[in-house]
């Protein structure tokens, strides 16, 4: 994938974002505040206008800046938490204009890192993280296999909807949605399905490129 | 939904310069970022009182910036946090050289967004510190949830350390009262309809003709249980006994008591709250000190109140009485 790829991902992002927006406000009024589809689509729609009117050199410059529109306009806990997770992206991909599986790998699992960092959730408490750890598993195991980026990002965005999926009959153990405790069980949680979206949008943009890696 | 708006995209920004055009003699807004500054800061030589938090809790945060509260407010998008950008900015513009008091509702994405700011501040070699305040007794503080959240109590802490601020306390002194006051300061709330958040264009939750939620946050978040609705004597004992127990307040206690509207509802119901509470605390001997009726911590129009009880001592009574000129000014009666 190159800089054309990934910005193909971000631009795919903001209109998954568009086109779910209630959806996901809707899932955030069952047990958050009603508010994440609306933070995530007004960030990702800066981060849009900001990066296709750059010309980039580089993955890493590309992803900083996506980091940076994120952390200066989603708020919430969404913004810190998506905007490191591409900081630290962006922090392995300096300097490289083309990354296959392992170099995505790679930055991701350092994403992951600096988000769980931050967030101090673990598998099992109904976050983003449910979402994103069966995603890094999946590409180490397509890595293992030998498989290429497209075929790696397929198999992580199909784990990525069961973390999200699973996350339904979990009881909330960080975040706004703690608060319910027993009564945060039976919803899908917004944040992990706003990361389903973006492995998603990963998806899509690497299709076709398979051959070439 | 029926509000008195222009377009979402707007609203914070718009009301932010109807209160700068209403409050010119206390406050002035930020050029470059969404924040409300105090007229004449940075005041040299005081330590910089900074908060912020989503907007829809009016007059919370900005209500509180002028002398003798804030330094400044940052304030998120409706129901958000502001962005460690617009933080790093306020403080710079208020910072009078004795360093910066961060203010936090304990909230994931205030603390989060707070401490991004507090490591950008740090790194250029200013003074910061951040006190997260968590006074709300409806969630239980465990491991298994992200702890207390910070509702109407922010106010009484804000009031109280930025009159110590006012008279040059060190910015270790500072943390330190925030931390005493938010020790001493519990808050309970309750909602009879939802707020419905612009965006959203609809009510957050639902609640039947007659039920009411006990424990709401101020962001709509369910709370401890739904129940049947009840008189104003009967909600009184539910919440005032959740409150006294929790701290506990007891038989000769002193307090400050603050009955808070939750934004859409008629003052002539918060007094009779205060009265019902009024005859709660008699009953168990414990003597209102100072007290406060009316809309300081909201969320948008939702109909309901909260309660809210800080246990008085010398010190923080005579930083209560102290002078203070902020837009949401209030009496404070005796």
């Amino acid at each position: 994938m190159d800089v054309q790829g990934f910005r193909k991902a971000i631009l795919h992002m903001a209109e998954t974002l568009q086109a779910q927006k209630e959806y996901l406000t809707e899932l955030d009024s069952s047990i958050g505040d009603a508010d994440h589809g609306i933070n995530m689509e007004r960030g990702f729609s800066k981060v849009v206008a900001k990066i296709s009117e750059t010309e980039y050199g580089d993955l890493g410059t590309l992803a900083k800046d996506v980091a940076m529109g994120l952390i200066q306009s989603v708020g919430g806990a969404s913004g810190p938490l998506y905007g490191t997770l591409f900081m630290r992206i962006s922090a392995k991909l300096q300097g490289k204009s083309e990354m296959d599986l392992a170099l995505f790998s790679e930055a991701f699992d350092a994403g992951l890192q600096g988000l769980r960092d931050l967030g101090k959730a673990e598998v099992g408490e109904k976050t983003m993280v449910d979402t994103l750890t069966p995603a890094a598993q999946a590409l180490h195991e397509a890595l293992t296999e030998g498989e290429n980026l497209s075929q790696g990002l397929e198999e992580a965005a199909e784990a990525a909807r069961k973390g999200m999926e699973g996350t339904i009959p979990l009881v909330a153990k960080k975040g706004r949605a703690s608060y319910l405790g027993e009564r945060s069980a039976g919803h899908q949680d917004p944040g992990a399905t706003s990361s389903y979206f973006l492995l998603q949008a990963f998806r899509e943009a690497a299709k076709g490129h398979g051959e070439k890696e | 939904m029926k509000k008195l708006i222009n377009y979402h995209e707007g609203i914070v920004e718009e009301s932010l310069a109807g209160m700068a055009a209403a409050f010119p003699h206390l406050i002035r807004l930020h050029t470059e970022v969404k924040a409300v500054l105090r007229k004449d800061a940075p005041v040299r030589g005081k330590v910089a009182l900074l908060s912020g938090g989503g907007s829809g809790h009016e007059p919370l945060h900005g209500g509180y910036v002028g002398k003798g509260m804030l330094d400044a407010a940052c304030p998120g998008e409706i129901f958000t946090s502001p962005t460690p950008d617009q933080i790093y900015e306020a403080a710079k513009a208020v910072h009078g050289g004795k360093g910066i008091l961060f203010l936090v509702k304990n909230y994931t994405g205030d603390v989060m967004n707070f401490q991004m700011a507090t490591e950008m501040l740090k790194a250029e070699g200013l003074p910061v510190e951040q006190v997260v305040i968590n006074d709300d007794v409806a969630v239980k503080d465990s491991l298994y949830t992200a702890g207390r959240r910070g509702v109407a109590g922010t106010v009484l802490v804000e009031k109280i350390v930025g009159a110590r601020a006012e008279q040059g306390a060190s910015l270790e002194e500072l943390k330190d009262l925030a931390e005493r006051v938010n020790a001493q300061v519990r808050s309970l709330g309750m909602a009879l309809t939802s707020c419905t958040v612009p965006a959203a264009g609809k009510p957050t939750f639902e609640l039947g003709e007659q039920e009411m939620e006990i424990g709401i946050g101020i962001h709509g978040e369910p709370g401890r249980e739904r129940k049947a609705m009840q008189s104003a004597r009967e909600i009184m004992e539910i919440m005032g006994t959740a409150l006294v127990e929790d701290l506990p307040f007891v038989q000769g206690d002193s307090v400050l008591a603050l009955v808070n509207g939750m934004g859409g509802t008629p003052l002539l119901e918060l007094f009779i709250m205060f009265h019902e509470l009024k005859l709660f605390l008699d009953a168990r001997e414990i003597v209102i000190a100072r007290s406060l009726v009316g809309n300081y911590c909201t969320s948008l129009e939702m109909q309901g109140c909260s309660i809210t009880l800080l246990k008085m001592n010398q010190e923080f009574l005579d930083l209560w009485d102290a002078p203070v000129s902020v837009p949401a000014f209030f009496e404070r009666s005796r």
